[in-house]
């Protein structure tokens, strides 16, 4: 394994995924012009994360500045590139949603959401990363693809 | 209405993934005996259901071998490395291999490993008697040595 880079506070990325279910409910409730900005606010959250990591995001700027001076130091620290590639696959989720939803496939917008809301929801209460779990598959099948 | 309803239902389902997932985390599986071939002879090349020193880089534990499959996107793998280190510094005849899924797709699927970290918990013959899936804690990884089954202690070459 490559030299793991400085640890975060593993609470951080749960309260991210907390305020970004939020938006995605707010996704699934609004109707249809608003729904695509919110969710377009979605995708860009996604896109910082999956390039400066999820503590480059407005989230991260959150818990940052509001909720981590009022709990105390992390017991553990955490790999920073687990939940950055989690942002990566949400990025495509949500991104993908988005962008059958401009070009007039209406339906793409809310399946969209309620995937991504699934996984931020199991992310923010259980602490379950599903696009970690995925990664195994993820490279199970590119080498098959490569054999 | 229909979209409240829609919300909930959504929400539902995370939870029933949630706890299923949370039940069945990090707990000990054995492998059915009937169904792991003869492991008597420690040939070179490992059978199907064994695995050798040589494919893990190091040699077994003449108790019970941790093979623990990581990937580097994967946050319970580091705890359950420190777990299962510790475990294997207190005990003498407890091996601890921490292997990269990249690095050992031959063993992902000979195994059909779908998820990290998973940890195969090999008998002193490099038997994989059963795995441990997903991140575990102290308990389930004693839990899995105790269920090693007791054989005759090969000499370590």
């Amino acid at each position: 394994m490559t030299e793991a880079p400085a640890g975060i506070d593993p609470r951080g990325p749960r309260f991210g995924a907390a305020l970004t279910a939020v938006l995605l409910v707010a996704v699934l409730l609004l109707p249809a012009p608003a729904s695509l900005v919110v969710l377009a606010v979605v995708v860009a959250s996604f896109a910082l994360g999956a390039v400066r990591g999820v503590g480059g995001t407005w989230q991260g700027w959150v818990y940052r500045t509001a909720v981590r001076p009022r709990l105390g130091a992390p017991t553990e620290l955490e790999d920073p590139r687990p939940p950055r590639f989690a942002q990566l696959v949400g990025l495509v989720v949500t991104g993908v949603g988005l962008l059958l939803g401009l070009a007039g496939v209406a339906a793409a917008v809310p399946v969209a959401a309620a995937l991504a809301l699934i996984a931020a929801f199991l992310n923010a209460v259980f602490g379950l990363c599903l696009g970690c779990e995925m990664y195994l598959l993820g490279v199970r099948l590119r080498s098959r693809a490569a054999a | 209405m229909l979209r409240l309803v829609l919300v909930l239902l959504v929400l539902a389902v995370a939870t029933a993934i949630g706890l299923w997932w949370r039940s069945r985390n990090g707990r000990y599986t054995a492998i059915d005996p009937a169904l792991v071939p003869d492991g008597s002879a420690g040939k070179a090349d490992a059978g199907p259901g064994l695995v050798a020193s040589n494919e893990i880089g190091a040699a077994l534990g003449s108790r019970a071998t941790f093979v623990q499959l990581s990937s580097e996107v994967c946050a319970p793998c580091r705890r359950t490395h420190a777990v299962l280190g510790a475990i294997a510094a207190e005990h003498d005849d407890v091996v601890h291999v921490d292997l990269d899924v990249t690095e050992h797709l031959d063993l992902v699927r000979r195994f059909n490993v779908l998820r990290t970290p998973t940890t195969l918990v090999l008998d002193p013959h490099g038997t994989v008697v059963g795995r441990l899936s997903g991140g575990t804690d102290r308990h389930h990884a004693l839990a899995a040595l105790s269920h090693v089954p007791a054989t005759s202690i090969r000499s370590k070459s």
